[in-house]
């Protein structure tokens, strides 16, 4: 019974497949794989809209959306619905083509990452030889969006708005890939679904997720870290800087566009946090090795909501940063701890287990970790800021 | 021959075209982005997943973006200029059409285009990655090297400019 419910949609689609012929049975089957994804998180995209405007008004002291349906559950709706309404304006002098393409590549390369992302077990849309090489390289393609979308709008605001973005987003990018090859090393492979499955099995009741582990821990709060700032959000929000910026790449952009924009920077978003799902917390395993009744993409998705939630959490708490300081984070801190992570990962491997493992390899990423924090902070001063132009 | 080959190649060729025929140079960089991703998907389609990926993030995710700013920075957009038509238009065709014909005649004579396709070898990431960390660790160790000198280079660079307008 248990098994399944965890296979439902796996034998769904195997019987509704049964209904064509075998000729169309390849492209109905990537038919019936794929809608799934394109709907459920587009709904999950929704759903998070809500959850961040309610949260974030807890977080301030304040109600959020409570004026359609309960609790505001329908402020998704009534937004799609106004973006649909909207007069879609482009600039006079914006290049009409790219204008029009830049929304329309971020949103389609939003969602190329999700092919490799194991949502639930035997629940892969294409289980690649090098799934964790193929998300990064359609990750990299947002930035080619984000600054079709800078670009053509022929607005300053939003050509400051698309380097800042790809100034970030570069950066971040190496500490986003030097932080998840610990992973990758443990596992052996870069296929997602060897990752996952080498999680997999339980000690007494706690499971063998890599985040377990000294460097695992390292690695997945470097992931993390990187992860907000490559789908710039807050603290990193910097390229859309309300106060500095206006709304950044994406300020000419009205109506639907807009949304579309929104989508691909959640959905973004989504998908990295499902990548740190599937590098450091095991997937879609269940945390204790008495829930495993509960289907394998309950699991996944609790752990996105988690993940979420901490998202909306650090969006409500922290100040934005200054671009130097936002460089210095990333060069200065994030990546010699990825790489002495690396070598953390490996001394690991080669350690007989034990106590003695888990001392020693604790300890060396955790002191450098301090002193390197320590050593930042001693060449900063920290003083109240004189303005040289705003008095 | 197959129709998934024709469409990629039909996508390559016109990317690539395109950027030589455009007028504005960001649209010639866009356009040229098309050809890579088209050559990318080509190596996909070989079954080359480790070249493929690394097509689109090398030249996708960073080329096409460091020439962009390149553009960026010493270009400021001015209305596009007429396509200036070299005179020598006549004798760039034949030069370009004879280094085309040596080429096709080479290769249509060589003994791989005659004797057939050799099996397909199964080449998986795994294999390229033990090869790269066994047999050629010394060359991939030098081309670290070099890559962290420039990137140091480029650094110090940056650096003394600063001090000079201070």
């Amino acid at each position: 019974m248990t098994q399944a419910l965890d296979q439902i949609f796996v034998l769904t689609k195997q019987w509704l497949l049964g209904f064509v012929p075998a000729s169309a049975q390849p492209i109905c089957s990537a038919i019936l794989s794929v809608v799934p994804v394109l709907i459920g998180f587009p709904l999950l995209f929704a759903i998070t809209t809500w959850l961040e405007r309610k949260g974030l008004g807890r977080l301030q002291n304040r109600y959020g959306p409570n004026r359609t349906g309960p609790y505001g559950l329908f402020q998704p709706i009534a937004d799609a619905i106004k973006s649909l309404t909207k007069e879609d304006i482009v600039p006079l002098t914006a290049d009409h083509t790219v204008h029009f393409l830049a929304p329309v590549l971020l949103a389609a390369a939003s969602f190329l990452g999700y092919a490799v992302l194991p949502i639930g077990r035997n629940m892969v849309l294409v289980n690649m030889n090098a799934g964790v090489l193929y998300f990064f390289a359609v990750g990299s393609v947002v930035e080619l969006a984000v600054f079709m979308a800078g670009w053509s709008s022929r607005s300053k605001y939003s050509l400051l708005g698309a380097m800042r973005a790809i100034a970030q987003m570069i950066s971040y990018e190496v500490p986003l890939v030097l932080a998840s090859i610990v992973a990758i090393m443990q596992a052996g492979s870069l296929s997602t679904v060897a990752i996952v499955d080498k999680q997999a099995g339980y000690t007494g009741i706690w499971p063998h997720w890599f985040v377990f582990t000294p460097w695992g821990v390292v690695g997945f709060a470097l992931f993390m870290i990187a992860a907000t700032a490559e789908s710039n959000r807050s603290p990193f929000d910097l390229p859309e800087g309300e106060s500095e910026i206006i709304a950044g790449y994406y300020i000419e952009y009205s109506g639907f566009k807009f949304a579309l924009f929104f989508l691909g920077e959640y959905l973004g978003m989504f998908a990295t946090s499902g990548m740190a799902i599937t590098l450091f917390l095991g997937g879609w395993s269940a945390p204790f090795s008495f829930l495993t009744w509960i289907p394998s993409y309950v699991w996944f998705f609790a752990k996105l909501l988690a993940l979420i939630a901490g998202f909306i959490w650090i969006r409500g708490t922290l100040p934005r940063l200054r671009m130097d300081q936002l460089m210095s984070l990333a060069w200065e801190f994030i990546l010699p701890m990825a790489l002495l992570n690396m070598l953390d990962a490996g001394i690991w491997h080669f350690m007989p287990a034990g106590v003695l493992r888990w001392l020693v390899c604790t300890a060396i990423v955790a002191v450098p970790c301090v002193l390197l924090g320590q050593g930042l902070k001693r060449n900063k001063k920290f003083q109240v800021r004189t303005y040289q132009f705003a008095k | 021959m197959t129709v998934t080959f024709l469409i990629l190649a039909v996508i390559t060729v016109a990317g690539t075209a395109a950027a030589m025929g455009l007028r504005n140079a960001v649209h010639c960089v866009l356009a040229l982005t098309v050809g890579f991703a088209g050559v990318a998907a080509i190596y996909l389609q070989l079954d080359a997943q480790f070249v493929g990926l690394t097509q689109i993030m090398v030249y996708v995710g960073a080329v096409a973006i460091l020439a962009v700013f390149a553009i960026m920075m010493t270009h400021t957009p001015l209305p596009a200029k007429p396509p200036t038509y070299s005179s020598f238009w006549l004798l760039g065709s034949v030069v370009a059409a004879a280094v085309f014909a040596v080429l096709a005649w080479a290769i249509c004579s060589s003994a791989a285009s005659t004797q057939g396709l050799p099996p397909e070898p199964e080449v998986s990431v795994q294999q390229i990655g033990d090869a790269l960390m066994h047999q050629f660790v010394l060359p991939l160790e030098i081309m670290g090297l070099l890559l962290t000198a420039a990137l140091i280079g480029a650094v110090v660079i940056a650096m003394d400019r600063r001090e000079e307008t201070k």
